[in-house]
């Protein structure tokens, strides 16, 4: 049987396994012990699930245990990463090259590194959501101490040329570091292999509990060092002081091992239900996917249904359905999402679409419930909308003289 | 965000959307929004020229379901109306009728918009002379 509503909001949050819970609740009432208490069981017991939930986080993406950084989630990790680079390294330069579809975390970061007088790029990308390799390599100053560029982005989930940037992050001496929220635990990430110096993740993107992140800090070659943000007891190698969430960090460390393990698996299921419902989607007249088809998650699709607005679209299913929409009337600033406006879509189109982020719990069912509901309301807001009309009868929408609201 | 019953059912059941022949003389078309703002409406009403009454009402509309719903409400408004009284529909009746809330003023003031253009092409097109509205405070 279907059980609705049918959840497809997954790069907003992930549901947790439940073998994450089942690790995790001996952490809450057992053995509930502060990791740095070092004179007695209690303590130790702490210590020593944290360590192994950090082998098992490092053993995901490639890298030392003690290059992990526990952290609140992938906003903070973001904001240590880049604020504590720029404080770091002062003495080097204090020019950031990032780029204009980064999540909010960076973008605002970056904000802020300009109000403390740093000196921000923010690189433009193509229409496929990609950023230029040679622009970026134009970008660079002898100033530039910091590449901050995502390794997928959370809207399109677009993968960028992460080994091409670190080499050349490489070549002229500057960091690499990567908001990797979307990719860890999605797609395979190698922290030596892609190159990268610094990179944020977080656990509730991947199955895992909310409130617990990291922030991979490389130690040799180069050995990379942040300024905390946060004074206090000095946990986690100085890096971030504040005492370690336990239970968190034993879920995050689980959901890594599911991750790593069932990774290859998950990918060809979900790519291939993924497939299924945009290919059946893009039967529908005048629908386009946003973003590059083939550097892409394998989870995600965004469509925009021309001439259908977002949040009108997704009242006829929301109730069933959990969806994102870039329409600006879903968005708190009211303006319509900004990423897609990056790729060079009119706000027309970004008002009319849809982010699907399938997950590990989907089924084969969903997606057809699913497609059906969307086909059928898109039909339906069609037949009532004006502009879809006025296309029909060849009238040229841009020809017409709006009164802009 | 949760939607009130009533925008809900008049998404749902959306009353008289359709065209009418916009080169009729008895027809006013008002087509207001733009698609850049994520909303355009167009509202359409037949008008008896003997007796100043709104025969018919039609609406299509590109938006959010508050912004459907304050275009149907708007419709069914109008019929029977003469357009007198039509032209003092004012954006705050959508808003108390639908209980729409602060983020969703800017749809019944589209609405207000759209009929009040409506009327005016009436007009203009049997020679009369085009209402002056104030400006619309919310936008």
């Amino acid at each position: 049987m279907l059980k609705l509503p049918i959840y497809l909001d997954n790069n907003a949050t992930t549901p947790m396994d439940p073998r994450v819970l089942e690790a995790m609740t001996p952490y809450f009432l057992q053995h509930f012990g502060n990791a740095a208490s070092r004179n007695h069981p209690f303590g130790w017991e702490a210590e020593e699930a944290v360590d192994y939930a950090r082998e098992q986080v490092a053993k995901l993406i490639g890298a030392d245990p003690k290059e992990i950084i526990f952290t609140s989630g992938a906003t903070e990790a973001d904001n240590l990463a880049i604020k504590g680079v720029f404080e770091m390294y002062a003495s080097k330069g204090n020019h950031i090259i990032t780029a204009v579809t980064e999540h909010k975390a960076v973008l605002d970061t970056c904000k802020h590194i300009e109000k403390l007088g740093g000196e921000v790029t923010y690189l433009p990308v193509n229409a496929e959501g990609l950023i230029d390799l040679k622009e970026l390599e134009a970008a660079i100053k002898p100033t530039t101490i910091l590449i901050a560029i995502m390794y997928a982005n959370n809207e399109v989930g677009v993968i960028q040329p992460v080994k091409e940037i670190s080499a050349l992050a490489k070549k002229h001496g500057a960091l690499f570091f990567t908001d990797a929220t979307q990719a860890v635990g999605k797609v395979p990430v190698d922290v030596n292999k892609d190159g990268i110096d610094l990179m944020a993740f977080t656990g509730h993107k991947m199955y895992g509990p909310k409130g617990v992140g990291a922030l991979y800090v490389r130690r040799k070659n180069p050995r990379v060092k942040v300024t905390a943000q946060m004074d206090g007891g000095g946990h986690e190698r100085g890096m971030r002081s504040g005492t370690l969430n336990v239970p968190g960090i034993v879920g995050f460390g689980k959901a890594c091992e599911l991750c790593r393990l069932e990774m290859d698996e998950d990918n060809q299921r979900i790519s291939k239900m993924r497939d299924t419902l945009e290919t059946a989607l893009l039967k529908l007249e005048e629908a386009y996917v946003n973003g590059s088809k083939e550097h892409r998650l394998p989870h995600v699709t965004n469509i925009s249904f021309k001439y259908v607005e977002g949040e009108g679209l997704l009242m006829g299913f929301n109730k069933n359905i959990a969806l994102s929409s870039g329409s600006a009337c879903t968005s708190a600033s009211l303006e319509p999402s900004y990423v897609l406006k990056a790729l060079g879509l009119g706000d027309d189109l970004a008002h009319s679409s849809l982010r699907f982020g399938l997950g590990r719990f989907t089924t084969d069912e969903q997606i057809e419930y699913t497609i059906k509901a969307i086909s059928e309301t898109v039909l339906k807001l069609r037949d009532m909308s004006p502009l879809w009309e006025m296309y029909k009868e060849g009238i040229d929408l841009n020809t017409i003289e709006w009164a802009h609201h | 965000m949760a939607y009130s019953e009533k925008v809900i059912d008049h998404y749902q059941n959306p009353k008289n959307v359709g065209t009418l022949d916009k080169s009729s003389k008895n027809v006013g078309t008002g087509l207001v929004g733009a698609p850049e703002c994520g909303d355009v409406m167009r509202l359409q009403i037949e008008v008896d020229d003997a007796t100043g009454t709104i025969t018919d009402a039609k609406f299509k509309t590109f938006g959010c379901g508050s912004a459907i719903a304050s275009s149907s409400l708007a419709t069914e408004w109008l019929k029977g109306k003469n357009i007198e009284e039509a032209v003092k529909v004012d954006n705050m009746d959508f808003v108390e009728e639908l209980n729409l809330p602060p983020v969703k003023i800017h749809c019944s003031v589209l609405a207000e918009d759209a009929i009040k253009a409506a009327i005016n092409d009436y007009r203009v097109k049997n020679g009369l002379e085009a209402i002056k509205f104030d400006e619309s405070v919310v936008h």
